[in-house]
Order: C-alpha cells, then structure tokens, then sequence
C-alpha cells in the first residue's frame, strides 16, 4: 500500500470540492432539506402525541445515520463516477495504481464528505430540535463507525456493477442504498416488519445499529450485543463487497469493458 | 540492444472476434513502433493489453524484461500514455493535474519537474489555468507533460495528434523526434495520420483481422506493397482484407 498514491488520489478529489461552490453546497443540501423535513414532521407528530416518548429524536438520530450509509457509500462511487465523467478513468489504471489503494483513497473521500455533514446536521439538529447526538455517549463512535463500513461496501458493489455494466447503471449509485432501506429499521423497529423481512433485517449491519440507537435514546444501557452483530456482519459484507469488486474488475479487463468506460 | 517491449505469442478473443491474433513482436530501446492498420485491426486492444487495461487470452507481455502480470506497478512507474480519447481532469489546474499525476507516479521534486517540462513545451504561462479551458493544442502539450513526467522508459501514445491542427501536429511530431534523439524513449505510437507516421516511426507493424500483416520500415512497408505512399497501403489493405 502507498500512502504517497491514496493521498494524491484523496487530493485529486478534494480540488473538486475545495473549487467548487455548487458542489459543496450539493455536499449539505439534500442532508439539510432531509433534516427538516423530518426534524418538523417529527415535531409536528409529537404535538399530535406527546404522550409518544422521544419520537423526535428517534426519527432526527436515524435520519442523521443514514446519512452516513449513503454518503459513504457515496464517497466511492461518486469518486469513481467524477474520473468517468472527466475521461480521466484509465488516466488512473494505467498508472502504478493498485486496486486497494484507489478503494482506500474513495473510502477517506467518503469519511471526509461525512465528516463535514455529521458536524452540520449535529449542530442544526441541536439548534433547532434540541436533537444532542452526542447523547448517544460512548455507542456513538463504535455505530458511526460500522455506519461507515457499511457504506463503503455499498459503495464497492455500485462501483463494480458500474464497471461491469457500464454508465446505463450510473442511477444505482443513487438508488441502492434505498432499497436497503426499508428492510433496514431505519425509522422503526425491526419488529414492525413481517417475520420473514426481519430475517433479512437481521442480516444487514445497519439494522443492529439503528436497534441499538433507538435502545440508548429509550433509556436502556448500551447494547454490547448489538454492536457485535454489526461488526460481525461488516466484516463479512467488506470482504464479500471486497471480493466481488475484484471479479468485476477482472472481468472488465476480461472483456474490454474499462476501455469502453473510459473513453465514452 | 535490448527490448524495451516483447510481445509472444498474443491472443485476445471477445467471444467469435479475434481482436489480436498471435500477435509477437520485440521493440527495441530508442525505438519509435508504429501500429497501423484500418478500424477494427487490432491496434487500441494490442495497446491497452499492453497497459493492462485489457487482458490477453493467450501470450505473454514483458516490459523492460519483466512479465508484465506479475510486475504491473513495477513496470507502470517507468511507463507513460497519451491518447486523444482520454482527458487530463478539465475542473482541476495544469498545474494541480501535474502535481497529481506526479504523486501517481512517485515523481521526486514533482514541482521543479513540473514547471521545468511545462517551460519545455512552451506552456508555462499555462501553470494556474484550468485544464478543461485550454485550447486543444494547449492540451494536448499538457498531456505530453504528464506523459513525461516520470522521465519514463516507454510511451504509449494512441492517435495523440487527433485533435491538433497541422501546425500544431508538426510541433508534436518534432516534439517527439527531439525526445527519441535526446532521452533514447522508446515508443509506440498509433495513428490513421499517415505522414504522422511516416515522419516520426523508424519502424512500423501493420495490422489487420488482429494479424501482423507487414513489419519494417516505411520504405519497406511501400516496397512490399508497390505503392508510393503509406496512405495508398492503408487503403489498399481496408479495401482488399485479403491483400498480400
């Protein structure tokens, strides 16, 4: 692994960001309108029944990390998408690159764009919905971090789909996430879904975190179980995404497909 | 002299297509390769297979006498490509481009290497601009600088004078006549510009149906046809699959 490469290829993709101030309102915009929407629904839900015990800040935290999934998993495939687009693509793989490193420099992209979004929407969610993040305590670390992980293998499989099937199926890189989503508890519990959806649940990492968020604003200490089951289940889709990332790349070098990405 | 490039026995199908068909040359040190050949004769498959973007159904490649699947990052440090259908990041600075592609490429003193081969090609003052509003002669020197920009062993272009004007393709072929002289790079080249060719390739392979179809120099290359020029062979061959 050379640092030298991911720090060039994690400046690259910052220039992007650093010129461009369409781009970086882009970065907060649809997190901001998100947390609105839903940090007053949740308001205006709670004035309906204030009996219903921290529904604010159970929809409020859930929207905020869900935004980590997405933009991380974004984090990749935008990064990917912004050498497609420029024509810069086989600019990249022609040169001493490694695999792992390009993937490791579009994780850090990833980290850095959730970075500045957690830090706003923290600060938003407090001014306006008295919403402390941080009240989550020591889990908060620990469930951002699977978060991120969880996004990223996202990102691995959009990018590799991308490269297999070329730019026709740019719009997943939009999309996956959100058919995760519902089967993920993001915004109830695991319990509302029939039986043989919450098996499914069961299987994906976010599930046990947003279980585990929601047990913490109850009240309840911090599940240990939970976050266990999340990192276990991140080990396993990372090396899965991993894996499946590299026989995509393999079989666009197979059939010709790289080039064909490159140059349209 | 040693062989910079040696290619053995390559092959690449996609499905029924024979896109590069047993394919073997060497190219030596100091050498300028032209690939010729109609659409569809092999030459953008047999380049990228040479970058590892593509890989091959039978054959070996070695570059600087290492085989090239076991030493890709080894042997891409000491290479370089320019081609007109790939783009320098239009959004991004020369100069941020440059600095990039020199982390890339693990370049020492990527600054002073950068403002000296932008002076070099006469860009200079081009340093702070953005990439994607210089003109297409003005690109397609930046991009002669990143190809240079790890001083490398081997230069791959693929029709990099497209998108140039006579003026300017005069420059670039000047350009790299000075490098083979000065540095001893060795190249290959592909182009559908025949005195692009002519003027700048000591040797040339002609390809068709993925086959060498004629190897040597330009005068051989007319010698063996009976023609006069070698836009006069391209088009015998396009036109005859079967010529000699």
């Amino acid at each position: 692994m050379n640092f030298g490469i991911i720090y060039g290829l994690v400046l690259r993709y910052t220039y992007l960001y650093r010129r461009s101030v369409p781009r970086m309102i882009e970065l907060v915009f649809w997190p901001l309108m998100d947390l609105l929407v839903w940090g007053f629904l949740t308001v205006y839900l709670q004035k309906l029944n204030p009996e219903v015990p921290g529904a604010v800040t159970f929809l409020i935290g859930a929207m905020i990390f869900w935004d980590v999934i997405y933009r991380s998993g974004q984090g990749v495939t935008m990064s990917f998408l912004e050498d497609v687009w420029t024509r810069n693509l086989l600019n990249i793989f022609v040169a001493p690159v490694r695999i792992r490193e390009f993937l490791v420099a579009t994780f850090i992209v990833g980290l850095l764009k959730i970075a500045i979004i957690v830090a706003i929407l923290t600060v938003i969610a407090a001014a306006f919905y008295n919403f402390q993040l941080w009240s989550l305590g020591f889990a908060l670390a620990p469930f951002l971090a699977n978060l991120l992980l969880m996004g990223w293998s996202i990102g691995m499989v959009t990018t590799a789909l991308i490269l297999r099937y070329g730019q026709a199926v740019e719009a997943l890189a939009w999309a996956i996430p959100f058919l995760i989503q519902p089967v993920s508890a993001v915004f109830y519990p695991v319990s509302v879904l029939p039986p043989a959806l919450q098996v499914v649940a069961f299987g994906i990492p976010s599930t046990h975190v947003f279980e585990g968020m929601r047990a913490i604003l109850a009240g309840n200490p911090m599940p240990t179980n939970t976050l266990l089951y999340a990192t276990g289940l991140n080990v396993i889709w990372m090396a899965a995404s991993a894996a499946f990332f590299a026989i995509m790349f393999a079989s666009a070098r197979k059939h010709g497909y790289l080039t064909k990405l490159g140059t349209q | 002299m040693s062989s910079i490039v040696s290619v053995a026995g390559l092959r690449k199908t996609f499905g029924e297509t024979k896109a590069v068909d047993g394919v073997s040359f060497d190219v030596p040190e100091g050498e300028i390769l032209g690939l010729l050949g109609p659409n569809g004769a092999g030459k953008t498959t047999l380049l990228s297979i040479l970058l590892g973007l593509i890989t091959p159904t039978e054959g070996s490649v070695h570059i600087f006498g290492l085989e090239f699947d076991r030493h890709r990052v080894e042997i891409l440090r000491r290479c370089n490509t320019s081609s007109a259908f790939v783009a320098l990041p239009g959004n991004l600075t020369v100069e941020e481009n440059l600095a990039f592609f020199g982390r890339l490429y693990g370049v020492k003193n990527a600054t002073k290497r950068i403002v000296s081969l932008l002076e070099t090609f006469e860009v200079g003052h081009l340093r702070k601009s953005i990439t994607g509003r210089l003109s297409s002669g003005e690109s397609a020197r930046v991009n002669l600088c990143k190809a240079l920009l790890n001083d490398p062993g081997l230069i791959l272009f693929d029709e990099p004078t497209a998108s140039l004007d006579p003026d300017m393709a005069d420059k670039f072929r000047k350009i790299l006549k000075g490098l083979q002289r000065d540095r001893a790079i060795t190249m290959l080249y592909t182009s559908h510009n025949m005195r692009d060719v002519e003027e700048v390739c000591g040797r040339i392979l002609f390809l068709q149906h993925g086959k060498i179809l004629a190897d040597g120099s330009s005068a051989e290359i007319l010698a063996r046809f009976g023609k006069e020029s070698l836009e006069e062979v391209f088009i015998q061959v396009a036109r005859e699959p079967h010529a000699p």
